[in-house]
């Protein structure tokens, strides 16, 4: 017959006694379960809908930025650097250039190495009457895109027309009854139409683009052009200033010209729209975090106090159980039993009872917290959570149980045997 | 003659309010080995608290005890623990059976007090000499006032102690009951052991090989014994 034995001799047919301490430590360790595991639950629900919510605004944010893209496009150019002394009334009233710049410019800004500058495009834009048509047109001499020497290779945002070809405006097109693959003649030279453009409305659709060294040479301009096509394909909107300012100081003898606003405040929307998807994350996270304060808050006043009234209860029914056992604690120690075995006959029992009370309590808890929060039963595996609430369990009930023992093994059994 | 308890100017006294109650005036007892000694005297005497002072339970106020040679009040109380555990056995007027065990389990307790094992063959022995062998699975509810003080006999001779201290043990038992307790008390003391027996009736005290008397207590005002 060992401690062990006796202990469990004792559980086993005084059941009441030890189902009414193992109540209170259910109890507690399921309030101290169940609020942790609230607040888990939340965390992790939290999580979810701020992931959610993140790849919502990814989602919207890479619809705007292909509607970006392509009203950037369909638009043109962010930016179009002259030289000086262009009139700019001139220039977009009768497309009359009046002043040029050299070619070498567009390399001189390719290799400065502005970051927000993807694409470079120099060209020579001149208003000339169509001999050969009698028409009025604008022809544009182009090269595509000036090589970066520091930037990844992207494919290139306009094609460059190749010698000999010719992209029509849709008007003249129309007008000329033109089509791919249709043979012109501009200036005395041979052409084939390699594109004609839709319909644009504005003045593309009376443009005529060739390639610019021909370009050059047809209106005498070997080496010069009136306009480079500035793309910034990545810019947040306040970037602007900026890019100007870069540009000035690369090329000190040009102005720079917004163009494409509308671009400018389609990137503004989009990135308002990002500023307030993140707003709204931000304000869900605080409305969360807020709740789960607030529940820290209620946990952090019913936890102690659920501990202090199980720590009493638990007590009680010790203290109830040693002045019930007075006589058999006097008989073991006149057989022999020291302190140390009557403090352990009581505090083994309160180990048990803390055991059996924190896997009880445990799960009832967690079943609270996951009916409350709705989260799922994985939970329960949540090792940390389980170590706590163990230990929890085993000190609570040790600890409320300590007095009790002592003042059992403690006792005169001289005083006790006499009493009897 | 070596005696195997020896009890030798002890005295206990209480306070109570001013006064000190003399619990149990200067006694000298002795008992050898395998003797059955009878302690009588009147209500109050203090017959108990020399039993609980002889099995090492209380401390005297002054005097001397010695079991099989060793000064119990010498000793460190886990010593002492220890030592009671192997040499002496206790039997009381209320049996002080643990109520949720069952006999076989009672007369085994003394091994979870002593943490010595392995004495189910002993303790089956005992029942069945004590006549408790169709009991051994009843608590002590289920017994008779004979067999509950039976079986705390057999609990006290589980680790067969040198010594067995019993108080009053007829106490609550009916004459023919009272007779089978003090036979397997002298069965034991015929086999070497050597019993002390408080009781105050004369003719139980009859059956022992001697008889001592203690005097009545007395009270006296504090201040005298200090």
């Amino acid at each position: 017959m060992t401690v062990w034995q006796l202990v469990i001799k004792e559980i086993t047919r005084r059941k009441l006694n030890f189902a009414s301490g193992l109540i209170a430590v259910t109890l507690a360790v399921a309030v101290l379960g169940g609020s942790m595991t609230i607040l888990k639950l939340h965390d992790l629900r939290t999580g979810r809908i701020v992931a959610e919510k993140e790849k919502e605004t990814k989602a919207r944010m890479t619809v705007l930025e292909d509607d970006y893209r392509k009203i950037m496009k369909n638009l043109g150019f962010n930016l179009l650097i002259f030289p000086e002394g262009q009139r700019l009334s001139d220039f977009y009233a009768e497309d009359a250039v009046s002043a040029y710049m050299p070619e070498t410019y567009a390399t001189r800004l390719a290799e400065a190495k502005i970051v927000t500058i993807r694409h470079l495009l120099p060209t020579l834009e001149e208003k000339v009457r169509w001999p050969e048509t009698k028409r009025t047109i604008i022809l544009i001499g182009t090269r595509g895109e000036v090589p970066s020497l520091f930037r990844d290779a992207r494919e290139p945002i306009l094609v460059a027309v190749p010698k000999g070809r010719a992209v029509i405006g849709h008007q003249l097109a129309q007008d000329l009854g033109l089509k791919p693959g249709d043979r012109i003649t501009l200036f005395g030279r041979a052409f084939t139409v390699s594109q004609c453009n839709e319909e644009r409305g504005s003045k593309d659709d009376i443009s005529l683009w060739i390639d610019l060294a021909q370009a050059q040479e047809m209106l005498n301009k070997q080496g010069r052009i009136n306009a480079i096509l500035a793309l910034k394909c990545i810019c947040a909107g306040n970037e602007l200033a900026l890019v100007r300012r870069d540009v000035a100081a690369v090329l000190p003898g040009v102005q720079v010209i917004e163009q494409g606003s509308k671009v400018l405040t389609r990137a503004e929307a989009r990135d308002r729209a990002a500023r307030e998807a993140a707003d709204a994350i931000a304000a869900e996270v605080h409305n969360r975090r807020q709740l789960r304060d607030e529940q820290e808050r209620v946990s952090a006043i019913l936890v102690p106090l659920v501990l202090l009234v199980s720590a009493l209860w638990i007590g009680l029914v010790f203290y109830t159980n040693v002045r019930e056992r007075r006589s058999e604690i006097g008989i073991l120690r006149a057989l022999g039993a020291r302190s140390a075995t009557i403090l352990g006959l009581f505090l083994t029992k309160a180990l048990l009872m803390g055991l059996i009370g924190a896997v009880a309590g445990y799960i009832a808890g967690v079943l609270v917290g996951v009916s409350r929060q709705g989260g799922v039963i994985f939970a329960l595996l949540e090792p940390r959570l389980m170590l706590l609430v163990l230990t929890s369990a085993v000190v609570l009930a040790v600890a409320a149980s300590w007095v009790p023992a002592y003042y059992a093994a403690q006792q005169d059994p001289a005083e006790v045997l006499r009493e009897e | 003659m070596t005696h195997l308890l020896r009890l030798e100017g002890v005295v206990k006294t209480y306070p109570k309010g001013n006064l000190r109650i003399t619990a149990l005036p200067p006694v000298d007892l002795t008992v050898g080995p395998g003797q059955f000694v009878a302690l009588q005297g009147p209500s109050g005497s203090g017959k108990t608290t020399c039993l609980l002072i002889a099995g090492g339970l209380l401390r005297p106020d002054s005097g001397q005890v010695l079991v099989d040679g060793q000064d119990l009040y010498t000793m460190p109380r886990s010593r002492l623990a220890a030592f009671r555990a192997r040499n002496i056995g206790f039997v009381f007027q209320q049996y002080h059976l643990i109520p949720y065990l069952t006999v076989f389990e009672n007369i085994l307790a003394p091994e979870a007090a002593g943490g010595r094992f392995g004495n189910e063959s002993r303790a089956k022995a005992l029942a069945e000499q004590f006549g408790l062998a169709h009991r051994l699975d009843h608590t002590p509810a289920e017994l008779s006032s004979g067999e509950k003080q039976r079986t705390a006999l057999a609990r006290a001779l589980l680790f067969s102690p040198k010594l067995v201290l019993a108080d009053e043990v007829t106490g609550n038992l009916d004459h023919q009951n009272a007779l089978g307790v003090l036979r397997h008390l002298r069965g034991y003391v015929e086999t070497g052991g050597s019993v002390l027996l408080v009781t105050h009736d004369r003719e139980i005290a009859a059956q022992a090989d001697r008889v001592e008397y203690l005097p009545t207590s007395q009270t006296q005002p504090l201040e005298a014994r200090q």
